[in-house]
């Protein structure tokens, strides 16, 4: 199962849903295209929803830190919540987990934007 | 099992690696994470060791034993010096977007060896089975 993506807007928040397995040529390249379109309607807040991710790979996490950095670069904040244990331990593993603001809901991911 | 260097090959890999790991008696986390390094594995062989040439394979083999299920995944490429890839945790590459697989592979399996082929790297997976005491 590839991975599906949607939008929405609380507030001035975007929260991208993802679900399905973010892996190479698997939702990878829909996330980073995601993202860029975003950053040019002049999204600065955005917040990467990770509930219904079951997988990801060494190339889901490098789309994740490419994300990361184009939002960072543009002048705005990525934040993720929701994450799966999953993705949760290999973020731990990878050190990538003291690199995002991580939260567990939405209240506090949107509530954490300054 | 051969395949040819398409990364269309990387799933079936990647399921009879979890059924394996099942029988090994793993548990659902530990087999997934299995399968998912085995992936890894895989795709560098096609990407980086044979580079997508349709003329080269990939050679997978598989040992279950007592102690230990073992994976072994083989290119036909120029070589890879292990040593040579940077840790992916250091400050300066945090931020890249590649380069965490061979990281990953070491992080979940128990022993990770590279074998220099003629031509080739055959990568070895190895995860020690945990045995209950009755």
């Amino acid at each position: 199962m590839s991975m599906t993506l949607t939008a929405r807007q609380v507030g001035d928040v975007t929260i991208l849903d993802l679900s399905g397995k973010i892996t190479l040529g698997e939702g990878g390249v829909t996330l980073r295209d995601e993202v860029r379109k975003l950053l040019a309607k002049g999204a600065k807040k955005i917040v990467l929803n990770l509930v219904g991710v079951s997988y990801i790979d060494s190339s889901g996490l490098g789309e994740l830190v490419s994300s990361y950095t184009a939002v960072k670069n543009a002048g705005g904040e990525l934040k993720l919540m929701n994450l799966t244990s999953k993705v949760r331990d290999l973020l731990v593993i990878t050190k990538l987990l003291t690199v995002f603001d991580v939260k567990d809901d939405e209240a506090a991911a949107v509530a954490a934007f300054a | 099992m051969t395949l040819d260097s398409e990364l269309s090959s990387v799933e079936t890999v990647e399921t009879r690696v979890e059924q394996l790991a099942h029988q090994a008696g793993f548990d659902e986390d530990t087999s997934s994470q299995i399968a998912m390094v085995t992936r890894e594995a895989v795709i560098n062989a096609i990407l980086h060791g044979n580079k997508r040439d349709p003329a080269k394979k990939v050679r997978i083999g598989f040992a279950l034993s007592d102690d230990a299920l073992s994976i072994t995944i083989a290119d036909e490429g120029l070589g890879l010096d292990p040593d040579s890839v940077p840790d992916p945790c250091a400050p300066e590459n945090i931020l890249r977007s590649s380069g965490r697989g061979i990281f990953l592979m070491r992080a979940i399996m128990d022993e990770v060896h590279f074998h220099q082929l003629s031509p080739g790297t055959e990568i070895e997976l190895i995860k020690h089975r945990i045995h209950k005491e009755s």
